[in-house]
């Protein structure tokens, strides 16, 4: 991007000045206003109704021994790092076969990202059609012959985030083969002419030399996915409703609950806090490599 | 936006030319069922009766889903023109924070302090000696709904308690039935608890946990039995596969399960399925152990509006909803007791006459709602969501997490 | 390649028209060309499963759906779910189906979708061409916006709707989107009006041109697909919006998602499931529909909204 300073434009500026009035009021009152505001009502005991009545780190204390809040806490890390796993691995090799100078290039491509375009909620009310045991996929297979198959994930506290984490890589894959499919455009054909005429084998060449080239890439993508899983939410209401039981409880979940349902805002923003807490922990070292040396060039 | 609004209501007017002077009332509840639907039909053609219109905002999805929408209106300046809540505490701070009407004239005007009953229906709507909502029913969660024709397959007696259904449950299962068909939401699971709470325990236990919030108590042998039996009801209904309880209701009509704990709400299914008690389904109330049941249900409240029109409606919703052709017709439809004792409900089925017999007699208690605020009830449920959802969680671990949470409620 | 993601004159996103860089295949029909197509058939079949038992079962009555295999083709073709889901399915006693829904949803995506965009291309052309003090420190807060988990936001929000008296109408919900779909938008004009040679703009000025002429006659002519892409990013975001339009409308005005959720779990007597996944089919159609005819579009909005060119 173009660095150099316009000195001599400062007072004819205005206009851009006025133009950039709603990103101004966004970015002070909204985002950083409201979250202030938020962080400040964590320390009171705000029931229905924000009152300014403050209470020290109670509501923190009670949301790190609540039961509920702790299963969340389990059941989004263990979501995350599986989807994090399974879409960066199907994500990358999806996108090396499409790489490959394949015929249907785009037929595969679309269908890969459609589902996509989806809303969650769409997406978790096909996925709990199918995974219903009474008619699908364990309704088929039982009338097939094997009638002791149990597959009920929706319905087993035990595996119900795995049926969460079917929905949610069938939706969410197409963006990260996507993104890595750019990334592997990326890659000068220069390196893959050196890599045949040294013979190195194909499967080594995407590990130890393409992968490392597509760092800031990986980055991104890892940046975009889980800032989205933190947010976790529709799927998880359309899906399942937080069951069976707790089992499927997510904390973006317990922050609506408790604010709106529970009456406690206390709670609900002392959670919504720690949310942002999360996303500042993965997203200040990522802002700090993209942005951190040459700020000030 | 204005111009299309304005040209909408140019398009309404020419196509129903009679509204014109009618006041639109916009009402929101969670009643989406068949028979909860049915119910509120009735009050809404009483209320366009009156030359008005009642404009339906129902919620899908159980009050918990509702509620937060509500509140959430309410609170952000969009009122609507009247609101369900359940009996109790769930509107305590909005009506604190002056967002409600104050119902006292009409109420005074019809002297609704002589004709409520129980009283503590009307004591939940008052503050500061104002009222601020209309009771419209009581709902009872002490109900057993057991499907005859299940238990017809399975070659064993209709069970006359709690018991009996236990020890029939072996022979349910053997027979490829449900025994116990229970919803997957936790305000189902809490609530099943705490029927078996005041049926296998009676409701001086009930009210020493609920309302002294004795935690020593809760924490004690006589509520440990009572996890016993939480235990046998959550494998009785290990194998119930369904979300919302009128789906649940539904296995006990098809005779799929073998029986289903439920607030008498249920019966309104039935009733659309065009079963009778008796024949196709038995009632138990209290578990057939203790006849006691809750004064829970549902109440009306109407926020402050600043349209004096809107404000005239609201009054003449609030006499309509207490009317006792009201009462009569919509109670009778929701399978729900009406909240005066001076109307004619001779045409009731079997069920609700009982109700009608054990409310008669004073044997009621207060619900959990009236006595515990949603902060303390949302953990309470949570606690019971976890219980019957988890196998490994051990009866004794879940008692020693109920008692804490008895002893730091409100 | 340093820490910079990708060199910043040439968007990525745009690199996926430039073909493939892998590995040359062999000739076809090659063990490895089976395997390869095989793969991916496999992939895609799992991929379009849901879809394929969406169709079959909102086509299907009941009866058949109880008795049958939800991978089974329909028997006998019923349109009856479709009508239902559209224009009968109740929730409490409105029985109008999907349709208010659907067309509330293009009263709230039509305005924010315009009113976001026009709002974010400015802002980008502003950064990008016109930057003045703190411009950048605000850019940076509008970017760790997008971050923000959105239940932080949410009551907050709730105030400030009631505040300037927007809460529970149309308008207030396309403010909310508006400023949601800010920071994504504002960074992908942003991105590609620096892109535009430096000559074509100081030209621009040397004419005496200011700052909405060369923005109208200049910038905007130019940049006519990335505006498809903003179109397509923001139609099928706020299209698929959920809680927003949970808690910010009220039941006239909710959107197609919220009357969707509130169909499905209105059950009364038996689920429906035919029309369900008609109600289901009916909601996604619109996005689908865009993304189907958008194709690499749709890729490119995604890839340039996410990477950062």
């Amino acid at each position: 991007m173009a660095d150099q300073v316009r000195p001599s434009r400062l007072f004819k500026n205005l206009n851009a000045k006025i133009a950039s009035i709603p990103m101004i009021l966004t970015a002070v009152v909204v985002f950083l206003g409201g979250t202030a505001w938020t962080i400040l009502y964590s320390f009171t005991d705000s029931k229905l109704l924000p009152r300014l009545r403050f209470v020290g780190l109670d509501q923190y204390e009670r949301l790190w021994s609540a039961p509920r809040w702790l299963i969340s806490i389990e059941n989004l890390a263990v979501y995350g790092v599986l989807a994090l796993i399974f879409s960066f691995g199907i994500g990358f090799m999806l996108a090396a076969l499409l790489d490959q100078k394949i015929r249907f290039e785009d037929a595969f491509r679309t269908i890969f990202l459609y589902p996509f375009a989806l809303s969650f909620v769409v997406t978790g009310l096909v996925w709990q059609w199918i995974l219903n045991p009474d008619f699908g996929v364990q309704h088929i297979v039982r009338s097939l012959g094997w009638s002791s198959f149990t597959f009920d994930p929706l319905y087993n506290a035990d595996i119900v985030i795995y049926g969460l984490l079917f929905a949610g890589l069938w939706q969410g894959t197409g963006l990260v083969m996507c993104l890595m499919l750019a990334g592997l455009r990326g890659i000068d054909e220069d390196v893959w002419k050196a890599a045949r005429v040294d013979g190195i084998p194909t499967w080594k060449t995407y590990l130890f030399i393409v992968i490392p080239m597509m760092r800031p890439v990986f980055i991104t993508a890892l940046v975009i996915v889980t800032s989205g899983i933190v947010k976790l939410y529709d799927l998880v209401v359309a899906m399942t409703g937080g069951g069976p039981g707790q089992a499927s409880e997510v904390p973006a979940k317990y922050v609506y609950e408790f604010m709106f349902r529970a009456q406690n805002l206390g709670q609900g923003f002392a959670a919504s806090t720690m949310m942002l807490v999360t996303v500042a922990i993965i997203l200040i070292p990522w802002a700090y490599l993209e942005f951190g040396g040459k700020r000030r060039g | 936006m204005k111009s299309m609004n304005l040209a909408l209501g140019l398009l309404a007017s020419v196509a129903l030319p009679s509204v014109a002077l009618a006041t639109d009332l916009e009402v929101t509840h969670w009643w989406t069922s068949g028979g909860e639907a049915a119910a509120v039909a009735e009050l809404a053609t009483a209320f366009d009766a009156t030359g008005n219109k009642w404009v339906d905002g129902a919620i899908a999805g159980s009050g918990d889903t509702a509620r937060p929408i509500m509140i959430s209106r309410i609170t952000g300046g969009d009122p609507m023109g009247a609101t369900q809540f359940n009996h109790g505490r769930q509107a305590q701070e909005l009506v604190e924070a002056g967002l409600f009407r104050d119902l006292t004239d009409v109420a005074t005007r019809e002297n609704w302090a002589a004709l409520v009953n129980p009283p503590t229906l009307l004591e939940n709507c008052t503050l500061d000696g104002k009222i601020y909502c209309v009771p419209v029913n009581i709902h009872s969660w002490q109900w057993l709904w057991l499907s005859n024709g299940a238990f017809e397959k399975a070659g064993v007696a209709v069970p006359a308690n709690w018991n009996e259904f236990v020890a029939a449950a072996p022979a349910l299962e053997a027979a490829g039935i449900t025994p116990l068909a229970m919803g997957k939401q936790p305000w189902q699971q809490a609530g099943a608890f705490n029927v078996l709470m005041v049926g296998v325990g009676g409701s001086d236990l009930f009210l020493k946990v609920y309302k002294d919030k004795d935690a020593a108590f809760a924490a004690g042998p006589e509520v440990a039995a009572v996890f016993k039996a939480a235990d046998d009801a959550r494998k009785m209904a290990a194998k119930s596969n369904v979300q919302n309880w009128n789906e649940a209701t539904s296995m006990v009509i098809n005779a799929t399960a073998g029986g289903q704990i439920m607030g008498d709400w249920a019966q309104g299914e039935f009733q659309v399925a065009g079963q009778t008690a008796g024949k196709e389904y038995t009632c138990l109330p209290g578990l057939g152990l203790n006849e006691v049941i809750s004064t829970g249900g549902d109440a009306f409240y109407f926020p402050k509006l600043d349209d004096p029109e809107k404000s005239a409606a609201q009054d003449v919703l609030a006499s309509v909803m207490m009317a006792p052709a009201t009462q009569v017709a919509f109670n009778l439809k929701k399978g729900s007791l009406p909240v005066r004792g001076d109307v004619d409900l001779s045409t009731a089925n079997d069920c609700m006459q009982k109700g009608l017999k054990i409310l008669a007699e004073g044997h009621v208690i207060q619900s959990s709602d009236e006595l515990m605020d949603p902060d303390s009830i949302t953990q309470i449920n949570d606690l019971f969501a976890t219980f019957f959802s988890d196998m490994s969680m051990t009866p004794e671990d879940a008692q020693k997490q109920f008692a804490a949470l008895v002893g730091s409620a409100q | 390649m340093a820490d910079r993601p990708l060199p910043a004159r040439t968007p990525a996103a745009s690199r996926l028209a430039e073909g493939p860089r892998g590995a040359r295949p062999r000739p076809t029909l090659s063990r490895r060309n089976i395997l390869l197509y095989g793969t991916l058939t496999v992939i895609a079949a799992y991929y379009l499963l849901p879809l394929y038992v969406m169709v079959v079962t909102s086509l299907k009555g009941m009866p058949e759906i109880r008795l049958g295999n939800i991978f089974a083709p329909p028997v006998e073709i019923t349109f009856q779910p479709w009508v239902k889901a559209w224009a009968q399915a109740c929730t409490g006693l409105n029985c109008d189906g999907l349709s208010r829904g659907f067309w509330n949803s293009v009263r709230i995506t039509v305005p924010s979708v315009i009113l976001s965009i026009a709002i974010a291309s400015v802002n980008g052309y502003a950064l990008a061409n016109w930057r003045f003090k703190g411009s950048e420190t605000f850019f940076t807060i509008l970017i760790f916006g997008a971050f923000i988990p959105y239940q932080v936001m949410l009551y907050p929000i709730v105030i400030l709707l009631r505040e300037i008296g927007l809460y529970g109408t149309l308008w207030g919900l396309i403010l909310v989107h508006t400023i949601f779909g800010m920071p994504i938008l504002t960074l992908l004009f942003r991105n590609y009006f620096t892109s535009v040679p430096e000559e074509l703009f100081k030209a621009a000025r040397v004419d005496g041109a200011g700052f909405w002429t060369i923005y109208f006659k200049i910038m905007v002519p130019m940049s006519l697909p990335i505006f498809v892409v903003a179109i397509i990013l923001q139609v099928t975001g706020i299209w698929n919006d959920f809680l927003f339009g949970v808690i910010y409308t009220k039941p006239d005005t909710y959107p197609m998602t919220v009357q969707l959720n509130n169909i499905v779990n209105s059950v009364q007597g038996v689920k429906e499931y035919n029309v369900n996944m008609a109600a289901t089919l009916l909601t996604g159609l619109v996005p689908l529909v865009i993304y189907f005819i958008s194709g690499k579009l749709f890729v490119r909005g995604i890839a340039a909204g996410a990477v950062k060119g």
